[in-house]
């Protein structure tokens, strides 16, 4: 915790709280149509990764290990390929059968 | 009080499930009569189920797995004497029950066969082969094992309380909806996978971090054993692809439970979604009970052959291409789902790319055998038994990665027949070679060869006779998962493939044959040096059991193969100047207490008891803090007990003949 500062963690939650609170007053008000709403779903995900990766695994491009960064682009090619594929394939679907 | 539960759900609706019932609750009752005869309650309790020793830890979870290979292997053979008998008749299994028995006969032998097998040599050896003293969380270790203990459970009680799922091992949708399916069947296979499903992620993280940070000093990653390689990669794939599964599951459940619509017809849901999750876990699975297997091959062909392993860069290199290409190849599951022609053709191309590292290693064991002098211990004849009957499954999967020809062969035998033929010989002949191979370390004896041999030809002759002729009926077309039917051609074939599982019934009762000679003249058989088949690696150089501290000085490794190189230089069992105290995790019941609860949880959810859910989820959150919160989790071995105990070692050495 001292190692870290509490600062950190607090500016972390707070980011991580707002994250969550836009998709799920997005949804429960359908303040926007659907389409728009899935993408704002999305961004604030990924964004909500990124939150957590810096203010609570602390991780950053001068002091975390070389070899745990090459782990971490190794997470994203799989996500990307498992994503990524999922989209391909689900949509390329969702064309055949609804075109 | 009871949510659905009544006294309606014991299986009373037909003779056979009856029995089933009471066979599994006769054989739970037997085990509790032993133990109490044997007085043996308190002994269990305190060195094996609170133990986190990765060794005793591993121990159990083969138990766990021999077990289930018997409760899958009855499903099987039931199944193999129904088709046997039932052209134009009803055979003697009404509809609902084969379904149920081919449900849970896939179930069980991945999840509760193959995974804790795995997971059980992998946590018996691979700490000794890098040479540490345990895994990284042995804690956690312990959760994993009583989380996939208790997913086991769930399925085995399926069978007396209630019914188990008619929707196959993977469980598709909308069939599996509640619309279609309300009963708890698909209930109980939803939470037996999604707890087991944890332990098995835990397991993954745990060897991953242990692999990378806990080797010896001097053991690079290019002077990892083989098997510790493929424990890495398959660990990997571990961590990274049961996420899906978990995802796929949770949202089935949330379509049951909470009325949601993830994958129905109806509210934006899209059933082949499911398919698509699914698939994206299990081919990555395939590769993680596969990928051991090769590991274990590689050891066993190396050992026997006393050689060196044939181009230890490429295999390890083929391992890692295979681990990732794994990622790429799941559609194939589903090539006749009506992805355009593009997506089929990707996917069928990365299929056939995968075959190619696999080809690499067929490669290294047959040129490591070339010249070597070669002992036919039943684990290298389990060896070139895989390798012969594995080339001809990959072929038939080469077929099938041809989008049109699997369109043909699609939900036939055939599909039935390929992946029986890449998983007995590859998976299951694997661990069985391990298991006879490492037998001794763990134990301190060896098993009888004999026997070994026996069950050896009866499980490679009973699969050819049982699978063989189900390509035929493939092409003939023949759907799976048949109850009846009235083609009267396919009856001799489905005649040759219940005998065929009578041959491998034969192979089983060898192995129970085997355990009871080889612990009858255990005296004969002692293996006194912990090196039995002289051995080329670290796990050789310990005891055999190992100590509980595996080493008591960390050797330093300076070699692909060390105990092999200690042993030509002199180097082998040298007696420290002095020892050094060692810090050692305390057992806990904490592990048992959360598997027992997680499966009290499943329970509760499969027949809606929601007070009890609750009860149960706050008695596993409190566990996991008590236990997390507990500074005094290890105990010290002062110095003068670890030369106590290696001096008995070394008293051992002298007395060899």
């Amino acid at each position: 915790m001292e190692q870290h500062g509490l600062r950190n963690y607090l500016i972390g939650f707070v980011l991580a709280v707002v994250l969550s609170v836009i998709p799920f007053w997005l949804v429960a008000t359908h303040a926007l149509p659907p389409q728009r709403t899935l993408l704002i779903i999305g961004i604030a995900a990924v964004l909500q990764v990124l939150v957590h990766l810096r203010f609570f695994l602390h991780l950053n491009f001068t002091t975390t290990p070389k070899e745990n960064l090459l782990a971490l682009v190794f997470t994203a090619l799989l996500i990307f390929i498992m994503v990524g594929g999922s989209f391909w394939i689900m949509f390329d679907l969702h064309q055949r059968m609804m075109t | 009080m009871f949510g659905k539960l009544t006294i309606e759900a014991l299986p009373l609706y037909s003779a056979i499930a009856a029995g089933g019932a009471a066979v599994t609750v006769g054989g739970a009752l037997l085990v509790a009569i032993v133990l109490t005869w044997l007085k043996a309650w308190k002994y269990l309790w305190t060195d094996w189920l609170t133990s986190v020793d990765h060794k005793r830890i591993g121990i159990m979870y083969i138990v766990l797995a021999l077990i289930m290979l018997l409760r899958g292997f009855v499903d099987a053979i039931m199944m193999r004497a129904q088709q046997a008998m039932a052209l134009n008749a009803g055979g003697y299994l009404p509809p609902e029950h084969f379904d149920q028995i081919f449900s849970s006969h896939g179930t069980i032998m991945i999840f509760f066969m193959a995974m804790p097998f795995m997971t059980g040599l992998i946590n018996l050896i691979m700490p000794l082969q890098i040479g540490t003293r345990d895994v990284a969380f042995p804690w956690l270790n312990a959760v994993s094992l009583w989380l996939s203990a208790a997913g086991a459970a769930l399925v085995m009680v399926s069978l007396v309380i209630g019914k188990f799922s008619t929707a196959g091992w993977t469980g598709y949708p909308p069939y599996s909806g509640i619309e279609y399916n309300p009963g708890v069947g698909v209930d109980y296979w939803i939470w037996a996978i999604l707890i087991s499903g944890v332990g098995s992620t835990m397991s993954g993280i745990n060897f991953v971090v242990t692999i990378l940070k806990r080797r010896a000093p001097g053991m690079t990653l290019m002077r990892m054993t083989p098997f510790t390689w493929t424990a890495l990669c398959a660990s990997v794939l571990m961590a990274f692809a049961f996420p899906a599964i978990t995802v796929a599951c949770g949202l089935l459940a949330l379509d049951r439970l909470a009325g949601m619509h993830f994958f129905t017809n109806a509210h934006g849901g899209n059933m082949m979604n499911y398919a698509n999750l699914f698939w994206i876990w299990g081919h990555p699975e395939v590769y993680i009970l596969i990928l051991p297997a090769f590991g274990i091959f590689s050891e066993v062909v190396a050992t026997f052959s006393r050689k060196r392993l044939f181009g230890y860069e490429s295999l390890v290199y083929a391992t890692a291409a295979i681990a990732i290409l794994s990622f790429t190849v799941w559609l194939h599951h589903f090539f006749t789902m009506g992805s355009s022609a593009n997506v089929n053709a990707f996917f069928g191309v990365t299929t056939m790319i995968i075959a190619v590292p696999t080809g690499v290693k067929v490669f290294n064991w047959l040129l490591t055998m070339y010249r070597g002098r070669i002992d036919f211990h039943p684990s290298m004849m389990w060896s070139i038994g895989f390798i012969v009957t594995f080339v001809i499954g990959g072929m038939t999967g080469v077929l099938l990665a041809i989008p049109p020809a699997d369109f043909l062969m699609h939900n036939t035998t055939f599909l039935v027949a390929h992946f029986h033929n890449m998983i007995i010989p590859g998976v299951l002949f694997g661990y069985l070679a391990g298991y006879m191979f490492w037998f001794p370390k763990a134990f301190g004896f060896e098993l009888n060869r004999g026997w070994g041999l026996a069950s050896f030809w009866c499980w490679l002759i009973g699969f050819y006779l049982a699978f063989m002729p189900l390509y035929l009926l493939g092409l003939k077309g023949m759907p799976r998962r048949m109850e009846t039917y009235n083609d009267p051609t396919w009856q001799p074939y489905l005649m040759v493939a219940a005998l065929g599982a009578v041959v491998v019934l034969c192979g089983i009762a060898s192995m129970v044959i085997q355990i009871y000679v080889s612990i009858r003249d255990r005296k004969l058989t002692e293996d006194r040096t912990g090196d039995p088949f002289d051995g080329r690696t670290l796990e050789w150089s310990t005891s055999s059991p190992p100590p509980p501290y595996n080493f008591a000085v960390i050797p330093t490794v300076g070699d692909r193969e060390p105990f092999l190189e200690a042993k030509k230089n002199g180097t082998a069992y040298r007696r420290p100047a002095s020892y050094a105290p060692i810090r050692i995790p305390s057992n806990t019941p904490a592990g048992v207490i959360l598997g027992g609860f997680a499966f009290v949880l499943g329970f509760a959810i499969v027949w809606h008891i929601w007070w009890l859910v609750i009860v149960s989820a706050i008695v596993m959150f409190i566990t996991v803090i008590a236990r997390s919160s507990d500074d005094n989790a290890e105990f010290t071995l002062s110095a003068g007990e670890v030369k106590r105990m290696e001096d008995e070692r070394f008293r051992q050495l002298g007395s060899r003949a």
